[in-house]
This record gives C-alpha cells, sequence and structure tokens, in this order.
C-alpha cells in the first residue's frame, strides 16, 4: 500500500534555532496518525510545511506518490489538506459563514453555504449558529467553527492541531467518530494532541518528536500514556499527588452573584453562590461559553458586582478593582495567554510587573524599580522553568507552555491566599501540566483556597477536592470529587446538546 | 524578487535608523521633485538643510527661528505620544492649541493695562485649561458613548477656527486696530508678553517649558508607572484591564495630557512670535506635530529631534521659497514625504528584507 503522504528528510531551521531536522515518515490512506511532542519540538513547524505555510530548506514530501510542495495554503487546499489550527485563525468582526466561506475556494452563496454549516454542525455535533459573530464566540465555539471549515472541503487529510481541548467528554467521542467514520472512507488524519489517552484511543500510529528530530514511533494501543510521555519529553513523567484535604475557614464567598455579560452573545450569571476554604481546590467544569470568562472576570475585578455579592475573608469586595483585590490577596489567571494574561509585546520583565506591580512593591512614588522587577520576572523564570533566554525577550515569542508556566508562575509567586485560575493547562504539553498543576497543588497544601475553571475534565477529577459545574450562566452546588464518575459530569454540563446528534 | 520576512524580535537599530532612513528618502524624492520643478537639487536641499543653520547672510534671522517653530511642535507632539501610543487619536492638537491661544489670550487681554507678574501665569494657566477642556469634549463623547475620537477631535478644529474668528471679530478685537480681525498685540503688554529671554536666541518661556516636558514625559514614559500603564493599554487592552489599568481613565488622561500642552503651547505661540490673536493665527503647528510624534518614534527624545528637523523643514521651506521662488506648497509636500516615508519604512522594524531565490518545485 502507497503511502498517501510521505515525507523524507525536512528539514528547517530559523536563525537560533532547528526546528525540524531530517524528519521523515509516512502516512497511509485512511490512517489516524498522532504526533506527539513537547512545546517546541517542532510540531507546528512541521505540519505548517505540510499546509503550505512554510517551505522547507531540504528534504521533500510526496502526496500520491506525486511530488508535493505546497507554495501556499490555497495550493495544500486544492490538494486535498485541510488543517484545523491550535490558534484560531478567524476575523472576529465576520459572522460565522462569512469566516467559512473566507477559507474556502468556490464558495457556495450563503443561503446554502449557511445550510451546508448548518448540517456539516450537525452532522458531527458542533453546534454553531451561521450568522454569531465570531468575536463573540468563546475559545470552544471558535474551535468548532474551524472544524467545521475543514469538513466542508472534503479534504484527503485532515490536520488536527489540538482539537479536542475545548470538547465535552461526549464531542469529544462524537468527534473521535467522526474521524473514525471520516477515516474508513479514506481521509487520512494527522492527529496533534497532548492527551495521550486520546491518542491511544484514536490513533492507530504516532511519531514521536523532540527538538525537531523523530525520537521514535510507536502503535499508541501497544503503549501507555505514561511510556508515551516519557518519550516525549525524555524524562520520567511526574505524576502529581493529591493533597491532604483538610479545609479551613471560608476565604472566598460568593452570594447570589448575578452578573450581566457585557457581552451580547455571553451568558449572564444568574446566582452563583459558594464558599471556598482554605486549602481547597475546587474545580469548575463546564463547556466554554456557559458563564467561565464571566465569572473569570467578576473574580478577577475587571467587572465590578455588587459588594456584598463577593466576600474575600468576610470583607465585602465586589465593587473593588483588580489591583484591590490583588493587595488583599485575591490573584487570578485568565485563560487567554497572549491578550489578556500577558502582553505579548512586553517584555517578561514587563509582564512580570503587569500583575506584580502592586503586591511584590515593584514602584516607589510611581516610579518603577527596574532592578526588583527583572528580579521578580528571573525568580518566576527559575522557579517555574519556563524556557527562554531572558527576562528581556517578548513574551509572544515564548510557546504557549512555557508562557503558561510564566503567567500562573507570576500569580503564584505573589504568594495568594486565594487563587483564581481558568483552564491552566490548555495547550501545554505533558510535562508543563504536570508542574503547573503540582504547583497549584503545593499552593492550596500551604493553605491557599484555589479555584480552578477548565473543560479538562482529568485534571479536575485529579487535582480538585469539590467540583461544581457551570451551566448556562448556572453554577452546580459543589460535591466532593471522590465519587463523581466523569460520565456523570459529562452529561450534566453537555447531555443536551449531544443528545440529540 | 524581494521578499519580506518576519524578525523573530524587533530590530532595536531599525527603530533608530528609520528615522534617519525617511529623511534621507525624503531628500532623495524632494530632489527629484525640485529638479522637474527645473531647479538645482542639491541647491534646494542646501538651502532647506543647511543655511538655515550654517549661511551666516541669513542665519541671524533663521537659527533663532528654529527654537521658536520647534517648540511648538515638540511640546504638542509630546502631549500627543502618550495618546498614539495607548491607540487614542487625538488629531486635533490644532483645535486645543488655537482654544488656548483664545482662553489663555482673553485672560490676559481682560486685565490689561494692569500690570503685575501673577498675569502671564494665570494666561498659560488658562491656556493650559482652554485646550484641556477642549480636548476633554471627544473624550467625553468617547467614554460616554463610544464616539470615535479621530471625528471628534478633527472636527472641533475647525469649530475653534470659526471661534477664534468670532472672538477676534468681537468680544477681542483690538480697539486700537482700525477695525481689523485681531487682537490687541501682546508686545505692547509687557506684562502678558512672552519676549526672548535672551536676545536672538528665539529662547523664550515656551521653549523652557518645552524642555521641561521633555524631561518629565522621558520620566514618565520610561521609568512610571503611568507611561507603563498607556503602553499596556495600547498594546495589549484586554491585559491591561486585567492588570487594573482603567480604559476610560486611560482616554480622560491622555486626551488631558494632550490637550493641555497643546493650549499652552498655543498661549506661548500668540503671546510670543504670533503676537496676536488673528484669524491668520492658526499655523498648522497642530497638525505638523503629528508627523514630529511619528517622526520621533513617540519617544520623547526621539521627538526633540524630529521637531528641531521639522522646524528646519519650515525655516529651509521659506528660504527656498523666495531664493528659488519655489512655490509655497512645497514645504507641506516636503513635510508630507516626510511621514510618508517614514510610516513606509516603518515595516523594517519587524520585517526584513530578503532577495528570495527562485525555488525549484
Amino acid at each position: 500500500m502507497t503511502a498517501l503522504l510521505s515525507l523524507s528528510g525536512l528539514t528547517k531551521a530559523y536563525p537560533g534555532v532547528i526546528a525540524n531536522d531530517n524528519v521523515s515518515f509516512d502516512i497511509g490512506p485512511g490512517e489516524i496518525h498522532a504526533l506527539l511532542g513537547e512545546n517546541g519540538a517542532g510540531k507546528s513547524t512541521l505540519v505548517k510545511m505540510i499546509y503550505g505555510l512554510v517551505r522547507p530548506d531540504s528534504g521533500t514530501m510526496m502526496l500520491h506518490g506525486e511530488p508535493y510542495a505546497p507554495p501556499e495554503p490555497r495550493a495544500a487546499r486544492a490538494s486535498g489538506v485541510a488543517m484545523v489550527f491550535q490558534h484560531f485563525s478567524l476575523f472576529d468582526a465576520l459572522t460565522v459563514a462569512e469566516n467559512i466561506a473566507l477559507g474556502m475556494e468556490n464558495a457556495p452563496d450563503t443561503v446554502d453555504l449557511t445550510q451546508r454549516i448548518i448540517e456539516v454542525s450537525g452532522k458531527y455535533g458542533l453546534t454553531i449558529d451561521p450568522f454569531r459573530m465570531v468575536g463573540d464566540l468563546s475559545a470552544g465555539e471558535r474551535q468548532r467553527v474551524e472544524i467545521v471549515r475543514c469538513l466542508l472541503q472534503n479534504p484527503k487529510l485532515l490536520i488536527m492541531d489540538e482539537p479536542t481541548s475545548v470538547l465535552t467528554p461526549q464531542e469529544v467521542e462524537v468527534l473521535f467518530h467522526t474521524l473514525r467514520q471520516l477515516s474508513s472512507e479514506g481521509t487520512s488524519i494527522l492527529y496533534i494532541s497532548h492527551k495521550l489517552d486520546e491518542i491511544k484511543a484514536l490513533c492507530e500510529h504516532a511519531t514521536i518528536l523532540r527538538h525537531g528530530k523523530v525520537v521514535g514511533t510507536c502503535v499508541p494501543k501497544n503503549e501507555t500514556a505514561k511510556s508515551m510521555a516519557e518519550m516525549m519529553v525524555g524524562e520520567t513523567l511526574r505524576t502529581p499527588k493529591k493533597h491532604y484535604t483538610r479545609h479551613g475557614a471560608a476565604l472566598l464567598e460568593l452570594h447570589n452573584l448575578w452578573l450581566q455579560s457585557k457581552d451580547p452573545f455571553g451568558t449572564n450569571l444568574k446566582e452563583i453562590t459558594f464558599n471556598l476554604h482554605e486549602g481547597e481546590v475546587m474545580g469548575v467544569g463546564g463547556v466554554a461559553g456557559n458563564g467561565q470568562d464571566e465569572l473569570m472576570l467578576a473574580l478577577s475585578g475587571e467587572e465590578l458586582t455588587p459588594a456584598h455579592a463577593i466576600q474575600f475573608k468576610g470583607e465585602d469586595i465586589g465593587n473593588l478593582g483588580p489591583n484591590a483585590r490583588r493587595l488583599r490577596g485575591l490573584l487570578t489567571a485568565p485563560e487567554e495567554r497572549l491578550g489578556h494574561a500577558a502582553a505579548p509585546d512586553m517584555t517578561l520583565s514587563e509582564n512580570a510587573f503587569l500583575t506584580g506591580a502592586m503586591r511584590q512593591g515593584l514602584t516607589r512614588n510611581g516610579i518603577i524599580k527596574a532592578a526588583a522587577t527583572r528580579n521578580f520576572a528571573r525568580a518566576i523564570i527559575e522557579q517555574f522553568d519556563v524556557r527562554t533566554p531572558g527576562t528581556e525577550n517578548v513574551a509572544g515569542s515564548l510557546s504557549g507552555g512555557n508562557l503558561q508556566k510564566f503567567v500562573i508562575g507570576r500569580e503564584i509567586l505573589q504568594r495568594p491566599e486565594v487563587f483564581v485560575v481558568n483552564q491552566p493547562t490548555w495547550g501545554v504539553d505533558a510535562a508543563a501540566a504536570a508542574d503547573i498543576r503540582s504547583a497549584i497543588l503545593d499552593l492550596a497544601t500551604n493553605g491557599a483556597a484555589v479555584l480552578v475553571i477548565s473543560q479538562d475534565l482529568d485534571e479536575l477529577m485529579e487535582i480538585s477536592d469539590n467540583i461544581a459545574i457551570l451551566s448556562e450562566g448556572t453554577l452546580s452546588v459543589p460535591r466532593p470529587a471522590q465519587g463523581i464518575t466523569i460520565e456523570q459530569i459529562g452529561l450534566m454540563m453537555g447531555g443536551t446538546e449531544v443528545e440529540n446528534v | 524578487m524581494f521578499k519580506l520576512e518576519r524578525r523573530p524580535t524587533p530590530s532595536k537599530a531599525m527603530v533608530v535608523l528609520t528615522p534617519v532612513l525617511a529623511v534621507v528618502l525624503t531628500m532623495i524624492a524632494g530632489g527629484i521633485l525640485f529638479a522637474i520643478l527645473g531647479k538645482n537639487p542639491f541647491e534646494a536641499i542646501r538651502i532647506i538643510f543647511w543655511d538655515p543653520l550654517f549661511n551666516e547672510t541669513v542665519a541671524s534671522y533663521t537659527r533663532p527661528q528654529l527654537l521658536i517653530k520647534a517648540a511648538p511642535l515638540i511640546t504638542i507632539a509630546l502631549g500627543l505620544s502618550f495618546g498614539y501610543r495607548a491607540n487614542i487619536w487625538n488629531i486635533g492638537a490644532e483645535g486645543q492649541f488655537i482654544m488656548g491661544a483664545v482662553t489663555g489670550g482673553a485672560v490676559g487681554l481682560a486685565f490689561y493695562p494692569t500690570e503685575s507678574v501673577m498675569i502671564f501665569p494665570l494666561m498659560v494657566l488658562a491656556g493650559a485649561m482652554g485646550g484641556f477642556f477642549w480636548a476633554m469634549i471627544p473624550a467625553f463623547l468617547k467614554i460616554k458613548f463610544n464616539a470615535n475620537e479621530i471625528l471628534v477631535s478633527l472636527m472641533l478644529v475647525y469649530v475653534a477656527i470659526n471661534f477664534l474668528s468670532a472672538m477676534v471679530t468681537g468680544p477681542l478685537r483690538s480697539p486700537v486696530g482700525m477695525n481689523f480681525p485681531v487682537s490687541r498685540n501682546f508686545n505692547e503688554y509687557p506684562s502678558a508678553y512672552n519676549g526672548e529671554l535672551i536676545a536672538n536666541t528665539g529662547l523664550h518661556m515656551g521653549v523652557l517649558v518645552t524642555l521641561a516636558a521633555i524631561i518629565v514625559a522621558y520620566i514618565l514614559l520610561k521609568h512610571h508607572i503611568f507611561g507603563f500603564q498607556v503602553r499596556a493599554a495600547g498594546q495589549s487592552p484586554r491585559a491591561a484591564k486585567f492588570s487594573g489599568v482603567n480604559p476610560n481613565i486611560t482616554v480622560a488622561i491622555c486626551l488631558g495630557i494632550s490637550g493641555g500642552l497643546a493650549g499652552m503651547a498655543g498661549l506661548f505661540e500668540v503671546t510670543g512670535p504670533a503676537g496676536k490673536l488673528s484669524t491668520n493665527f492658526p499655523l498648522g503647528y497642530g497638525f505638523t506635530a503629528i508627523i514630529v510624534a511619528f517622526l520621533g518614534r513617540l519617544n520623547p527624545i526621539g521627538i526633540m529631534l524630529a521637531g528641531l528637523l521639522m522646524a528646519l523643514t519650515y525655516i529651509g521651506g521659506e528660504l527656498a521659497q523666495f531664493q528659488l521662488s519655489v512655490p509655497a506648497a512645497s514645504v507641506q509636500v516636503f513635510q508630507g514625504m516626510l511621514l510618508f516615508f517614514m510610516l513606509a519604512v516603518d515595516i523594517l522594524v519587524n520585517f526584513r528584507v530578503r532577495i528570495a531565490k527562485k525555488e525549484v518545485a
């Protein structure tokens, strides 16, 4: 059987780094092939070459036995190669249908296209409204748009970069069903994910990259998640240990919090009430777009609420801004690393200052203490193993996982009494995710209260004492994590959508 | 074929080199322009860039003009640079400049002929307030109704010009001006006159204020949390808000600073170099300062150098006008080309030019 796509000796160097070094492997027709590797291992560069975004310095590709060197993505799509990106390439100011039309050759007229979007999204359980503005969609919904856009093109090879990070377990099941169906119809899939269990469940072959080189291939079914992770990182994986659960006084109390979302398509928060105690890790699960962003904004102080709705150690703080809350000990880390948690064009020092200025005392009479700020940034980089040449590099130059470690480290080093974090390990490789989770657990062990908002249920199960589900702006009563099954939670959070399939 | 390739990090060298490159390209394009007009391009460039400073026959007049012209440009551009860094686009500094001159001038004239050392400081304050409140109109409308500050501030320039006309043909018209639409001459009113502090240098009070403004702006931008917040608000509005920067307050402060400085510059101009309020008072400094702000890369030191350079093109342009009899518009073309080339070569900060090899598929 000849390979659908055959890569041989692909090499691509950027100034200062060899992103891909002599990479060779084959993808058979209808094969689901996993590409594994840490952040910065060269996965993105490799798929960009296949998709025509980057030209290899040397090496060749063969598609259907013919030489294949797409000069641009349009040519790749014409050859039947489609890609779902990890970072969305969508225009905020256009509707879902317009965005999809832009990514298609010979897009049908709006009525036909809308009809096809509804068909495809219904068929694969990826509910989206073609008339919504993309700017108003959550991260999870945007990803659905990307997936549907590719599926409309009937690709021969579908490249998926972290496609499941914002889906519920049931939606993942449906997606896997879809992918297997596509595969049985002869479409090959190149599947990039950090979730090793998914790869084990879905993929027939895996190619493992480290530092731009192929370091191994395996049949995921014959491996364990741990053994694959070890091949990937080249070191033994640290498993976070569940901390001892002894809860003290309530540090953060929410009393009947209502919040009207500023976004016309956002989700209003309704009657959110819970207490978060010393030493407790509470997980908030739920599908993206059910009020996670709004809850985060209300807790960080970016959106103000009636003073009494949020209490920190008995004090009303609902009407206080972000810095007043930081000074009291309530620290937050939002989901979106670039542009929200960190400013991409600012250096790591400046980004350390961004939230550390007040609590770390990095100013004197308004003048920034440059040395103290650099030291704070350096401490974050060292203690959280952020891989970067130095504190004066811009945040945008870091890989997703490294920047996430920086963002989480920045807050943890400020010794929060209450720490709220949204999607702590989204798009982060296994080793970095394990580090971040154990840092969160250490924080709780030392007496802080932690609220983790995440769509990754495995993660919530692993680190939470209590789990609550946010659904259409309403938070369920928190329950002890022990004894809940992942299936139960999944049905609670997204059941109705999936049942319609 | 040329190909643009994104640099891994923005080039620090290009941040400094691109303004120089823009000036060189302007000289070349300007030279071609003069050649087409039938003038010797080298002579024209020399007259514009060299003679005002070093040709002894004209320098006694032109050298003092350098500070006189540069001071208002730099003062206004410094104010604008805060807003531009925060993505707040005050295009109406010309209007704030005029309103500063009118309100500050009116306060002074109200005291005529009382002499007191308190009058001039009071006028400066009133001038700053005039510009400040004129800039608060777009600020208020932006905060309250999300009105576009570019359009509002620009349109207010024309309101200000008409307000000035109404004032000099009405309440502020000089009783000794033979019914011309001009105010009383400030050099006939010592307490309100902004004269040269050292003769034949062009150094007046406004120049000192400009120097102070450069230093304060430098400290604010480089070392103060306010400058940091302004940059954060411009580069990543959501990250800035997350860090505790209130976007509405940023809008108000940035427009307020630029309005106040423009108003002050207007007051120094009307009480000194211009001498009186008249319908001919607006010279376009408020618009030229936009070029100065960008040419100086929104950096206080850069703005100082850009302001001096732009003043030179004003003075040299005038020289070229009567020595070579080129049209007056050629100065504006020259200044326009500077901004044009500046914006064009700006791409070199983030990209580098590669000569692409033909790749064999």
